[in-house]
């Protein structure tokens, strides 16, 4: 193996083992899980009502909460990489905590705050019988809890990274703060904020502890791909090792086409331009 | 005389610095501001431009009011019709030269088309109009900046700053796109800024030199009066050059009192030439070297100056020269004494004349 750069002398064993190890360590589950995947009993599986089901709903709930998180979020973002507040660095630690919440954490602070008698759930079931929990809209709000601070970070450090006199320049040429905002930061952005909404997915897709203990695992409406899993993995082992192939595949698949269609253009737009 | 049309008292105040600056200026005038880096110029002209707020004083331009922080006037940059030139063009890397240009007059709620034709306009003026298509990635650095300067004019502005527009190209470039600025600024009928610390600039593309240092006007003046009586050691180190103004055919150039001045670079029409003090040998009979250009003077006053004297004389009206101590004393340079001065024709640079080539 060579290392990269200048010949400084060979990589040293004390770092290239460890390093080994962890790939080894990365690749060994996902290769076990292909090699113990019942592939016969794939195609029957997948066509089946429960999967289908679980598939259609972990995808719409998914998209949904991107589309939420994109348009909460790009402004966050702004605001935290554009704006000189006070407590700025508050909101940004604010907004990193659910990061590293457990996401089980993250259900029961969702029902104290959107349960029935939840800070807000209470009065929102007393005026308009609304109740969050157990529900579509409470999947959708778990994955938005979860996927948010993976996307405001990422689109922040995406408008960090661009220079802030383009911003100077824009306004002497004339340009809102809107104006330069769309024209101009948010397409110099575009990699990072494509890079986001890819990360905010599939931060959303593979949510679980936050959603079965918000909205719980009832097939239809809140039993998304994971949940499945872990329903079938008590019952039946074979099938949850399908159901985890799927989702494997489908994130796997997104993440390939997006690296080579979008994310090289979008790369390559924004250096080469 | 009438009320000038920018008239700026800038103070900045900030934790260690201090800027306070006074500035007026007429139509039309082009006002280079030179001094060291931290001087305060790049400060100042973000003042002006409205994107740093002033501490104090105040800013009117073409009979409005742009900022007085005592009164609490401030208009925002957007709203102020400046153009501006960094020195690293940023121009925005996801658009064309075209919309690059466009942009201002889109911002200020033209019509595409009409953006567009202006844009098409001011690029065919600044003679990259074959590049419109392209992103600034594809262009180089004179041609970006070109197309930085078309996009400054674009908005047609009342106040025109330029900070530091030549400094980050190449030598021979930057000396193209000097002869080109010098048309565009003597076009400009509001005020232009040139911001530079080289006196080459300076002397030769502005009406008027104001030096600044740490942070205050050390100087405000004619570029000749500045060059040929720096009121500091200071400004006379940062303006220290001889240049003469004349009608260049070929590789001479026809100076105002009729002499000629050999140059090694053919040029052509009214041009400036300028050479450095450093470049200007002094003897006390006729020099019989290669030096083509020879001037027989009166010394006028000699000066210490850092590690060398300097050394006015009245030949050609008024020429510069930087000798060293000994030389100094071998000579018996003393105001009075009648020497020759001689400057290689390699050692000269020629430029297009502020106010020619039109």
């Amino acid at each position: 193996m060579r290392a990269r750069g200048p010949a400084v002398g060979r990589a040293p064993v004390v770092l290239l083992l460890p390093a080994l190890l962890a790939v080894a360590f990365l690749t060994l589950p996902l290769v076990a899980l292909l090699a113990r995947t019942p592939w016969s009993q794939l195609a029957d599986r997948l066509t089946s009502e429960a999967v289908l089901q679980a598939l259609r709903l972990s995808v719409v709930t998914s998209l949904a909460a991107v589309a939420v998180v994109a348009v909460v979020g790009v402004p966050l973002a702004w605001a935290l990489a554009r704006l000189d507040f006070p407590g700025r660095s508050l909101v940004r630690a604010l907004v990193i905590v659910p990061l590293v919440l457990p996401p089980v954490v993250g259900g029961v602070a969702l029902l104290s705050a959107f349960g029935r008698r939840g800070l807000v759930g209470a009065p929102l079931d007393a005026a308009f019988g609304v109740t969050l929990p157990y529900t579509t809209a409470a999947v959708v709000v778990a994955h938005i809890f979860v996927a948010l601070p993976f996307f405001v970070l990422s689109v922040e450090g995406a408008l960090r990274a661009t220079d802030r006199e383009f911003d100077v320049v824009a306004a002497t040429l004339g340009a809102s703060r809107w104006t330069t905002f769309r024209t101009v930061s948010l397409p110099l952005a575009g990699p990072g904020l494509l890079a986001g909404l890819v990360l905010a997915w599939a931060r959303a897709l593979g949510e679980f502890g936050a959603t079965i203990t918000f909205a719980g695992n009832f097939p239809g409406t809140t039993r998304t791909m994971p949940n499945a899993i872990y329903v079938e993995l008590q019952t039946d082992p074979d099938a949850a090792l399908v159901l985890s192939v799927i989702l494997m595949a489908v994130s796997v698949a997104v993440l390939a086409l997006l690296r080579d269609r979008w994310f090289d253009v979008a790369v390559q737009g924004a250096v080469r331009r | 005389m009438s009320e000038p049309f920018l008239d700026a008292h800038v103070v900045v105040r900030r934790p260690g610095h201090l800027l306070d600056v006074h500035l007026e200026a007429q139509r039309g005038e082009v006002v280079a501001v030179i001094g060291p880096n931290g001087a305060g110029k790049s400060t100042l002209v973000r003042a002006l431009a409205g994107v740093l707020p002033l501490t104090d004083g105040l800013v009117r331009c073409a009979g409005e009011t742009w900022e007085e922080p005592g009164r609490g006037v401030r208009v925002e940059a957007r709203r102020r019709h400046v153009g501006m030139v960094f020195q690293q063009g940023l121009l925005f890397p996801h658009l064309s030269a075209l919309r690059n240009v466009a942009f201002g007059p889109r911002s200020r709620g033209e019509p595409r088309r009409r953006a567009d034709e202006a844009a098409r306009g001011w690029l065919e003026r600044l003679g990259v109009a074959d590049l419109a298509e392209r992103r600034p990635a594809q262009l180089s650095g004179g041609q970006a900046q070109r197309v930085a300067v078309a996009r400054a004019l674009a908005g047609d502005p009342r106040l025109l700053l330029l900070d530091e527009p030549l400094s980050a190209l190449d030598v021979g470039v930057a000396a193209a796109l000097r002869l080109e600025l010098a048309r565009h600024l003597a076009g400009h009928d509001g005020v232009s800024l040139l911001v530079t610390h080289d006196a080459l600039d300076a002397l030769t593309l502005a009406t008027r030199v104001l030096v600044v240092d740490d942070g205050r006007v050390a100087q405000d003046g004619p570029p000749d009066e500045v060059a040929r009586r720096p009121a500091t050691d200071h400004v006379a180190r940062l303006v220290g050059l001889n240049v003469l103004r004349g009608t260049s055919e070929g590789t001479t150039v026809r100076l105002g009192d009729g002499s000629l001045l050999v140059t090694a670079v053919p040029a052509r029409g009214e041009v400036s030439a300028g050479f450095a003090p450093s470049a200007v040998t002094l003897t006390t009979e006729e020099p019989v070297g290669s030096a083509r250009n020879r001037w027989r003077g009166t010394v006028t006053s000699v000066v210490p100056y850092g590690a060398s004297v300097r050394v006015h004389l009245d030949a050609v009206g008024g020429l510069i020269a930087d000798v060293t101590p000994p030389s100094s004393a071998r000579l018996g340079l003393t105001p009075g004494t009648t020497v020759w001065a001689a400057v290689k024709a390699t050692e000269i640079s020629v430029y297009g004349r502020d106010t020619g080539l039109r």
